[in-house]
């Protein structure tokens, strides 16, 4: 009878993944920083998407592959100590586990840690029987002198090991043809499960009836008992919410009232507490030091210590870029190389694009006029979209086609951790977590791909208030309108002797304005909108590794710099048609971009700005880089986005405008405190698929803006400045 | 949370430990979800930790945790109770 159900159920489910488009289901699990995501890029390549688990903060990546013919849908798992506390990406994978039933699934195992890993694999085994260890980084546990006996391991696990060298590419196919195996039923394993002592599985024995009576027909009501029996809340909650019945795609009884179905589950609560009672200690220490015991000893039959290195190369570099003296100079000395060798390194190229896509525009515009097209045709689609596409182009890929590759060398070098060790302190009075110093660092490179990098964040607290703050760094996009009017105007304050250091000390000073207005509102958040206690803080500190050039080029290349360049391409063209719009479109003999200033002019000299500048911030919200470039169009209505030739100029054009120290000094903070663009703003949706955040991502810098600038531009004017 | 060491008076909590210094965990003095997340970093009674570095600003500090290097911040570290082995 039950088999028969379960047939049923096994090609019910078949013809479900059929209809969707694949014939196997995969799921990734596994440890933080096991090369999870590495396997996960080996395996699916560019076939894949992320987004958010339903209703939850937390990434979701999935993606497929092909092999043989068959098609294999693979979700990457939140990466998880345990699966048996109950933090919000546990109870993701967990969830997913038990109920979605995967028809294979791949715990990626760290070699130089097999004993923490098994942890989680016998915790899976638990409740998973199809099961493939990917025995990840062979090679770092080599070089530690750990050597694993793959056969013993897969022996004691009674589950397929394929050792890998993810990040090298090697072991791949093996592993893709033990998952294979799995999930035609080929490979048969027989999960290795831990033994209860004799009087709680008694207890067991007895409430699992209970609770079937009660839930149904729930996959693994064994699991799920014993967890009630422990106490374990959100499955609890999770019952009386009904999530499991439906993640299990059962159909409730509507015929049960609501009050009648909460007196049983009660009821259900109140036997499992007494059922639990006569055992003395804490069935939860129990069954994780059970689990514990087991992973040991199978973890010491399976390793081999070949030789134990005296002098850890690794130890070393740790005690000195963590060191008192050292830490925090190496790190500012290696974040400023990287920053000035974007900057330098991007202004050549920015001038090369720029001219080719400059001449292009005027080609297409000889191309329209050949065709006899209409002048205002012309206008919106070569001198609005076209010109603001490429302006975005010319001065944000540089940068970012520099930066990120570097950046994401120090990512795969290791180092990134030892920065949120280095910096976590500062981020503990805010409520928040190290690692965000990381999302920032991604900041200076572009907000969005900052926004996206906070996925590192585990908890969901911490993660939004890294999300909410990361505009307060600026961006590659913002740096042109900071460094010109930090050298155009400000520095013109000093003498020329020492001005041009006085434009470095302002950029410096700059960016601390942000650095500490995203302390300033963390902590507000934190202590505010997003109160609550602080999660748990672990911090893993991997290996040192050698980065991968393939990968590095990868992430860099195209996570980062070209996803984002798209979609900063996608935002830019509707900007620049409005743009256009206003600046030609005349009523009663001014352009409407005229009107519009008029009209804003009181509020931005409010804020020290004046009404083109807060227009200009408002029509180019899709991208900063078009900020300087409608201003200058605005004071000089020119109708067209334009750049001047040289300092000089601008100076003059825009001191004529009415342009001093003090509306310099107000742009520049409004740069780094306003708004994220349109870009960020987008990428903030979708990573939390939420309006409220979104809304407040926008808001609160708005404000913020607004208050310093007010604050500044009324004290500068207080005090008879410019 | 009051510490009672049973007597032994040898006994320190991991977040008093020194970099370099190696220790045998002997208990967890808190309950619920900070309990439950130290279980399963692996920090059970008898299981042997080293101090391995301390952030810049003396807080976290990474140990050696069944050989992987965690860091953990000293209100949580504190909640675990050492016995110092000789280094």
């Amino acid at each position: 009878m039950d088999i028969r159900r379960k047939d049923r159920d096994y090609y019910q489910k078949r013809h479900e993944n059929l209809e969707k488009g694949y014939d196997y289901l995969v799921a990734l699990a596994g440890n933080p920083n096991t090369g999870k995501s590495t396997v996960f890029n080996a395996l699916t390549g560019l076939h894949q998407h992320v987004g958010n688990w339903p209703g939850k903060t937390v990434a979701r990546a999935e993606g497929s592959f092909r092999h043989m013919g068959k098609r294999y849908k693979l979700i990457d798992l939140p990466g998880t100590y345990s699966l048996l506390a109950t933090a919000t990406d546990e109870e993701i994978a967990r969830n997913f586990l038990l109920f979605s039933r995967p028809d294979v699934v791949v715990i990626v195992v760290d070699s130089t840690a097999l004993e923490r890993n098994l942890n989680f694999v016998l915790q899976v085994l638990e409740i998973a029987n199809n099961v493939v260890i990917c025995l990840n980084l062979v090679d770092e546990a080599a070089r530690k002198g750990l050597k694993v006996n793959v056969k013993q391991l897969s022996l004691d696990l009674g589950v397929f090991v394929a050792p890998t060298v993810a990040n090298a590419g090697k072991g791949l196919n093996n592993l893709v043809e033990t998952i294979a195996g799995v999930a035609s039923g080929k490979i048969i394993t027989s999960p290795h499960h831990f033994v209860l002592r004799t009087e709680i599985r008694e207890v067991l024995d007895e409430v699992v009836p209970q609770v079937e009576k009660v839930t149904g027909n729930l996959p693994n009501i064994r699991w799920i008992s014993m967890r009630l029996l422990e106490g374990d809340t959100k499955i609890r909650q999770a019952l009386e919410s009904g999530e499991l019945a439906s993640l299990a795609g059962i159909n409730q009884d509507v015929s049960v009232t609501k009050e009648h179905k909460e007196a049983e589950l009660k009821e259900l609560f109140d036997r499992m507490k007494a059922a639990a009672s006569p055992i003395q200690e804490s069935l939860h220490d129990y069954v994780v030091s059970s689990i514990y015991a087991d992973a040991e000893a199978i973890a010491s039959k399976a390793v081999i210590k070949v030789e134990v290195p005296k002098n850890d190369l690794d130890a070393k570099i740790d005690r000195i870029v963590t060191s008192r003296l050292w830490g925090f100079p190496i790190m500012i000395a290696l974040l400023a190389v990287v920053f000035w060798i974007t900057i330098e390194g991007a202004n050549v190229p920015s001038q090369l694009l720029a001219k080719g896509l400059f001449w292009l525009e005027d080609q297409f515009s000889l191309l329209f006029g050949w065709f006899g097209a209409p002048l205002w045709l012309e206008g919106v689609v070569v001198h609005g979209a076209y010109r603001s596409i490429a302006w975005v182009v010319s001065v944000m890929l540089p940068p970012m086609a520099i930066f990120f590759p570097l950046f994401t060398i120090l990512e795969d070098l290791g180092y990134l951790p030892r920065i949120a060790f280095n910096m976590d302190r500062f981020f503990k009075w805010a409520g928040a977590d190290g690692r965000q110093t990381i999302t920032m660092c991604m900041g200076f490179g572009c907000n969005a791909a900052g926004v996206i990098s906070c996925r590192s964040i585990n908890s969901p607290r911490e993660r939004l208030i890294a999300i909410l703050t990361n505009n307060f760094v600026p961006c590659n996009g913002r740096w042109p309108t900071l460094i010109l009017m930090a050298t155009v105007f400000v520095a013109t304050v000093f003498p020329s002797s020492v001005s041009s250091i006085a434009a470095s000390f302002i950029l410096v000073a700059v960016t601390l304005v942000g650095i500490a207005m995203t302390f300033v509102v963390s902590a507000l958040l934190s202590r505010t909108l997003l109160k609550g206690e602080s999660s748990f803080f672990v911090l893993e500190m991997p290996s040192y590794r050698r980065p991968q050039f393939s990968r590095v080029l990868y992430t860099s290349v195209i996570d980062r710099t070209l996803k984002v360049l798209y979609r900063a391409v996608v935002w830019a063209a509707p900007a620049g048609v409005l743009i256009w719009v206003l600046g030609n479109v005349n009523v009663g003999g001014e352009s409407l971009m005229t009107h519009a200033a008029g009209i804003l002019s009181p509020i931005g000299l409010l804020i020290g700005l004046d009404g083109i500048i807060l227009l200009a911030y408002i029509i180019a919200i899709p991208a900063n880089e078009i900020v300087i470039p409608t201003i200058i169009m605005g004071y000089m209505g020119t109708g067209i986005m334009t750049e001047l030739g040289s300092t000089a100029e601008l100076h003059a054009l825009f001191t004529a405008q009415g342009f001093t120290v003090v509306t310099a000094i107000c742009l520049i903070l409004f740069s780094v405190l306003h708004y994220p663009c349109a870009t960020t703003t987008h990428t903030i949706w979708k990573e939390t698929r939420s309006a409220k955040w979104t809304i407040l991502s926008n808001l609160i810098p708005l404000v913020v803006a607004f208050l310093v600038c007010f604050g500044v531009a009324q004290s500068l004017h207080a005090l008879e400045f410019g | 949370m009051k510490l009672q060491l049973s007597g032994n008076s040898e006994y320190k909590t991991l977040a008093e430990m020194k970099v370099g210094e190696r220790a045998k965990v002997v208990r967890l003095l808190v309950e619920g979800l900070t309990r439950r997340r130290l279980l399963d970093l692996g920090l059970l009674p008898g299981t042997e930790v080293r101090a391995v570095m301390e952030s810049p600003m003396g807080d976290p500090t990474a140990y050696d945790i069944r050989g992987s290097v965690l860091a953990l911040r000293s209100e949580d570290a504190s909640k675990i109770v050492v016995e110092p082995l000789p280094s």
